[in-house]
């Protein structure tokens, strides 16, 4: 009898190979086989500018200008596309300077970068503690600092940091800091206006200004309930084309909320390398009951898996996610979602946890963000909405 | 046929190709220690060894088969020194033995095959690893580390780069953990044994007043099966240890018998009540010849000589982890019917009973070394 192929088999039989978390080495069949395809081509001009600036450390490595200014190139790559490799790149042009207790203050704010990257905020602090009492003038110092003690919800002194940038940056970044903080620790509605007010009067900034401020303000209007604003904000912001893996994380999770899932397919298409936007793009594909969300779970789940092997915990708070949307999992979704909020308090923080806990039905676990929700005066329609289900859950026999 | 593979095939290095993850740097390092060789397998990111040493020889961004066999020689002479094997404070010379691909949840890896000879079957490794460090600080190298079983994992990172490992430590676990299994099963089919100790626990939960069983409390019955195995534990633990280590042996034919006929006796002692209340003191007089028994077990499965006490305390530990599981199976069920007829006739006297006679046949068939039961 003669095998007649049968390609549906043999295509989920390649699913399956793909989606199979068990590696198996093997020898190509043949010389042309590609196995890889590199973030780069040899000519890309991104490409010869890293080279030519490696090239150039390597012959003079104690540069120190040459250094900050390569550390900082593969930083923003890292930024732009989500891959923790130019991190480590980053931190190794900075070698010479690395284990310094008071390096010159530019390798020191570099570090201090590249360190709250990776969630060391605490040694991320106290770099930039030490750079901004030795140089007192140092705008990217202050304006890092700001976004540090933001992550760790020290709002007073978030304030003192976005004032001591006067002078030191455009008034649009300015008001933009205090503008930002004041919308995580009060009158939301205020420093929304203001925000929106100076970016419409600040038609020269430039495009990395336009991007930080009309991220910041999608993120308040939304906060604010403000739909369509958001998404105006949203859009204007991804208009400006400079890529970025922060910049489509949240909007994604805004269009998530909407429901809006194909947008969320057409915004993170061909994006699957980040784990952070896979795992919202999954989400996307799971309320749509697409075919290719069994296999971007299970993708998800090797990475998370790998990630164990090596002991990071970056993505512990989409870790929890993952728990508790794909896996059901409520209790281990509550375990992380406490542990990131150890480390972590941000809005989005705040609400895993009380997504979490809210799943769990275990009020008690939700203490410590409902405490900082009434600390901080923060206005979210997000988290009041789940504080509320909590409370009443609280009181149901 | 063939072309619908080709076209297979070339969508699955789009659509896998499509779900790679960003990820931080590591490699894979799997060891396996075969007397005095070390069989080595070492997965490296395509993209760290392009970063590292350049792969892509046209440039197009993409890396062939081709573009990577041609660089086996580069990647052995740039990776091989960035990993150094000691055992016993000798240098184990490593050789590539072959040259294969993965794929990880970030892109594919060159798999590199090798091989160490050391000069001795190591008892300690030092392992030295600094693969990528240079260029790359976050890099790690994961490492499993399999011998004689057991498996050892460890994280080289540029803190922790040369690594120690005793393996003599991971073999004496092992043995550990076997001795305890062996005990467990030993105690879960040694019928005689379980006998024994029920024959001395049907009668924990009640007591006899003016030749009537009547139901105790569940504080004195729990005080009388915590001293009854006690007894019995701390006694054959005595004997188990002294003729594990030659300082008393008796011959097991002996040993045998007297382990059924104390089965025999301590089921007739609920009918006819000879020992009572001293139930525990039945436990500890017969349970130094059951430690006998146990002994000989052990003697059986053979004794490393260099881990005697290992062995005996790990053998002894299962024994008596195996025990305690049947005595928490057998009191809460005991305690719950203690205060039925049925207990008290049925399952106390008519178990005692069944218990003696099993037994008899037993004491026949090893005093006159014949078989009648399968068990």
């Amino acid at each position: 009898m003669k095998l007649k192929p049968c390609p549906t088999l043999l295509l989920s039989a390649l699913l399956l190979y793909c989606a199979s978390a068990l590696p198996a080495p093997y020898t190509p069949a043949n010389d042309a086989t590609v196995l890889e395809r590199l973030p780069f081509k040899a000519n890309d001009p991104a490409s010869r500018e890293l080279r030519q600036l490696r090239d150039e450390l390597s012959a003079d490595p104690r540069n120190l200008d040459k250094a900050v200014a390569l550390s900082q190139r593969y930083f923003q790559l890292a930024m732009a596309e989500g891959d923790p490799r130019f991190i480590g790149y980053a931190q190794a042009a900075l070698a010479p300077w690395w284990e310094l207790a008071e390096p010159p203050v530019p390798a020191l704010v570099m570090r201090a970068s590249l360190r709250q990257y990776n969630h060391d905020f605490i040694k991320a602090l106290s770099d930039l503690e030490q750079a901004t009492r030795r140089e007192p003038r140092n705008g990217p110092a202050w304006s890092l600092l700001a976004a540090v003690h933001m992550v760790q919800a020290d709002y007073s002194a978030a304030r003192k940091d976005c004032a001591n940038l006067h002078g030191l940056a455009s008034e649009l970044i300015v008001l933009a800091c205090s503008a930002t903080v004041g919308s995580l620790s009060g009158p939301a509605q205020q420093a929304y206006g203001e925000l929106r007010k100076a970016y419409a009067s600040s038609p020269d900034a430039s495009p990395a200004a336009r991007l930080w401020v009309t991220t910041r303000l999608a993120e308040m209007a939304d906060r604010l309930g403000l739909v369509r604003e958001a998404d105006a904000w949203f859009k204007a912001a991804l208009q400006l084309d400079i890529a970025d893996a922060y910049l489509q994380a949240v909007y994604a999770e805004f269009l998530l909320d909407e429901q809006r899932y194909r947008e969320v397919m057409t915004l993170l298409k061909g994006k699957e390398r980040s784990d952070v936007l896979l795992v919202r793009l999954a989400l996307a594909e799971k309320a749509l009951g697409a075919p290719q969300a069994k296999q971007h779970e299970q993708a998800i789940r090797a990475r998370f898996d790998a990630a164990r092997l090596r002991g990071d915990k970056l993505h512990i708070q989409d870790e929890a996610r993952f728990h508790l949307y794909f896996l059901n999992d409520t209790q281990e979704a509550l375990r992380l979602a406490r542990e990131n909020w150890l480390s972590q308090h941000e809005p989005s923080d705040a609400r895993m946890l009380l997504e979490a806990a809210l799943a769990a039905k275990d009020a008690a676990a939700a203490k410590p963000a409902l405490e900082w929700l009434a600390q901080s005066h923060i206005e979210d329609r997000h988290l009041q909405r789940l504080a509320l289900q909590i409370g009443q859950m609280g009181v149901q026999p | 046929m063939k072309r619908l593979l080709t076209t297979l095939l070339l969508l699955s290095t789009v659509l896998c190709g499509n779900a790679h993850a960003h990820k931080p740097s590591d490699s894979y390092l799997i060891l396996k220690t075969q007397g005095a060789t070390i069989q080595g397998q070492w997965d490296i990111a395509l993209r760290d060894l392009d970063f590292a040493i350049g792969l892509d020889g046209n440039g197009n961004g993409e890396i062939t088969w081709g573009e990577l066999r041609a660089r086996h020689d580069a990647i052995a002479a740039y990776v091989l020194p960035r990993f150094n094997i000691r055992a016993d404070d000798a240098a184990c010379p490593v050789h590539v033995s072959g040259n294969q691909v993965d794929n990880h949840t970030d892109g594919a890896y060159a798999v590199l095959h090798f091989v160490a000879d050391c000069a001795q079957p190591p008892a300690t490794l030092e392992l030295a690893y600094s693969l990528l460090f240079d260029v790359d600080p976050q890099h790690r190298g994961l490492l499993r580390l399999e011998h004689q079983g057991v498996t050892t994992t460890a994280i080289f990172s540029p803190d922790k780069a040369a690594q120690h490992f005793d393996l003599r430590e991971v073999t004496l676990l092992r043995q550990f953990l076997d001795y305890a299994k062996e005990g467990v099963w030993h105690i879960w089919i040694g019928f005689d044994h379980i006998m024994f100790l029920l024959a001395l626990l049907l009668p924990a939960v009640v007591h006899r007043e003016r030749k009537q069983w009547v139901a105790h409390g569940f504080r004195p019955a729990f005080w009388n099966v915590l001293q009854v195995v006690t007894a019995f534990t701390v006694a054959h633990s005595i004997t188990l240890s002294l003729a594990t280590l030659g300082v008393v042996s008796l011959p097991s034919r002996l040993v045998e018998s007297a382990i059924a006929a104390s089965v025999v006796l301590a089921a007739l002692n609920n009918i006819f009540p000879l020992f009572e209340g001293k139930r525990w003191m039945v436990a500890f007089a017969f349970g130094l010849i059951h430690g006998f028994g146990f002994a000989s077990v052990l003697a059986d499965l053979g004794l490393p000589q260099n881990a005697l006490l290992l062995a005996l305390v790990g053998f002894n530990l299962g024994v008596e982890g195996g025990q305690l599981a049947i005595v928490s199976v057998f009191l809460p069920v005991a305690y719950y019917l203690h205060e039925t007829r049925f207990y008290r006739h049925a399952v106390l006297s008519g178990g005692s009973v069944l218990i003696a006679l099993l037994a008899s046949v037993w004491l026949l068939e090893r005093v006159f070394n014949f078989k009648l039961l399968p068990f």
